[in-house]
């Protein structure tokens, strides 16, 4: 990690980088969804609404990693002082409160047919939701102090603390009892028929490289506006 | 000990209290942030009648009975241990039949029947094409009322 202490050497790779994780993304996501969509077979119980699936746990997925990612990057920030660290958690924010979003959106358009209601406080939904709510509350804490050019220790420090959600959101379907079903996926085995399941890997794959690719793109444009307004402020002191 | 590494160790410490201080908050939640009663919980925690609560469990198979003006219907709620008995006036979500999740919102009334407002099919995590549900669960057909045996729940 101390390689890219040095911006000019992660613009190196991340420049590069970017179109192929991008592109082999979009091709993934192109196939698992038409696959989604044509090949695989509907549910037995909810009919053609199990497609939803497809890009519902992805979401899900890039929602909570995402989220995880923000609060690695804060930690470094905070203990070694990495100069990437804020601009990379600033640059998941935003492809990670999109995601929440859809996850969520998703999960609504599914819970009409399938449990007759678009919105239920139960402890999946509503700690997902809180999710979303830490995004936007991140994006405008992080976004402030870096108009004011500090570092963003606050941020930071709230990216660690809201990392407590993450644990919530996975256990909440076994804490308590919910409307949302439980896991049916877990390390070992899924109870959701493989005729189903396949294409869900590839989408999982798909998204998260489309995911990296956005956020490598924002912290590329994170450190062209730094370069920016350097420059300016350099100027308007000549 | 470096800066750098007592930075380290205070991060790490706070992390850890403050995620251990949520899960104790949220398992001290576990009853209070259930989303529905079971018939057991209802029995235990002597919910009043009146009162606005949810009520999920399986629906007993072949209990659901329709009366005659069509919308109202009444079935059983079971959760292995206690059954309520439930009617209800409207609409049922496509997924809602005996042997299958059900959480009805509404209250008890004085006879120990439940009243619901509205009903909620619960889906499980189990997922599957028509064609292996149809190996597992050879008596289920489309007639409505048709006691299904299996173990789906």
């Amino acid at each position: 990690m101390h390689i890219f202490a040095n911006p000019a050497r992660f613009l190196q790779l991340a420049r590069p980088l970017t179109p192929w994780l991008g592109w082999a993304g979009v091709v993934l996501i192109a196939m698992a969804v038409g696959a989604g969509l044509f090949i695989t077979p509907r549910d037995y119980l909810q009919g053609e609404s199990v497609r939803i699936m497809y890009v519902h746990v992805p979401a899900a997925w890039l929602g909570m990693a995402g989220w995880s990612g923000i609060a690695v990057a804060s930690l470094m920030q905070l203990v070694w002082r990495h100069p990437l660290a804020a601009i990379a958690a600033r640059a998941i924010a935003v492809p990670g409160a999109l995601f929440t979003a859809v996850c969520l959106a998703t999960g609504s358009i599914w819970g009409r047919p399938t449990w007759g209601t678009w919105w239920e406080w139960d402890g999946r939904l509503t700690s997902m939701l809180v999710l979303l709510f830490l995004y936007i509350a991140y994006i405008a804490l992080a976004g402030a102090s870096s108009e004011r050019g500090e570092s963003s220790r606050v941020a930071a420090i709230f990216g660690l603390v809201g990392a407590v959600n993450l644990p919530i959101i996975h256990y909440s379907v076994l804490w308590w009892r919910t409307l949302h079903q439980g896991q049916s996926i877990t390390l070992t085995k899924s109870s959701i028929d493989s005729s189903l399941l396949w294409p869900l890997p590839i989408a999982l794959l798909g998204f998260t490289l489309l995911f990296a690719a956005i956020v490598l793109m924002r912290m590329r444009a994170l450190l062209a506006q730094g370069k920016v307004e350097a420059r300016l402020k350099r100027m308007a002191e000549a | 000990m470096k800066a750098k590494h007592q930075r380290l160790v205070l991060a790490l410490l706070a992390v850890v209290a403050i995620v251990g201080a949520g899960l104790l908050a949220m398992s001290a939640l576990k009853d209070q942030a259930a989303y529905f009663y079971t018939p057991a919980d209802a029995k235990r925690d002597h919910v009043q009648p009146g009162q606005a609560v949810r009520l999920g469990g399986m629906v007993e198979g072949g209990s659901i009975r329709r009366a005659a003006d069509g919308v109202t219907i009444d079935f059983t709620v079971t959760d292995g241990k206690d059954t309520v008995p439930v009617v209800f006036r409207g609409i049922t979500p496509d997924l809602f039949k005996e042997n299958s999740g059900v959480v009805a919102e509404g209250r008890f009334d004085a006879s120990g029947r439940f009243v619901a407002d509205n009903i909620l099919a619960k889906h499980d995590e189990r997922y599957m094409p028509p064609q292996v549900a149809g190996e597992m669960h050879k008596s289920e057909s489309l007639e409505t009322g048709a006691k299904v045996k299996g173990g789906r729940t």
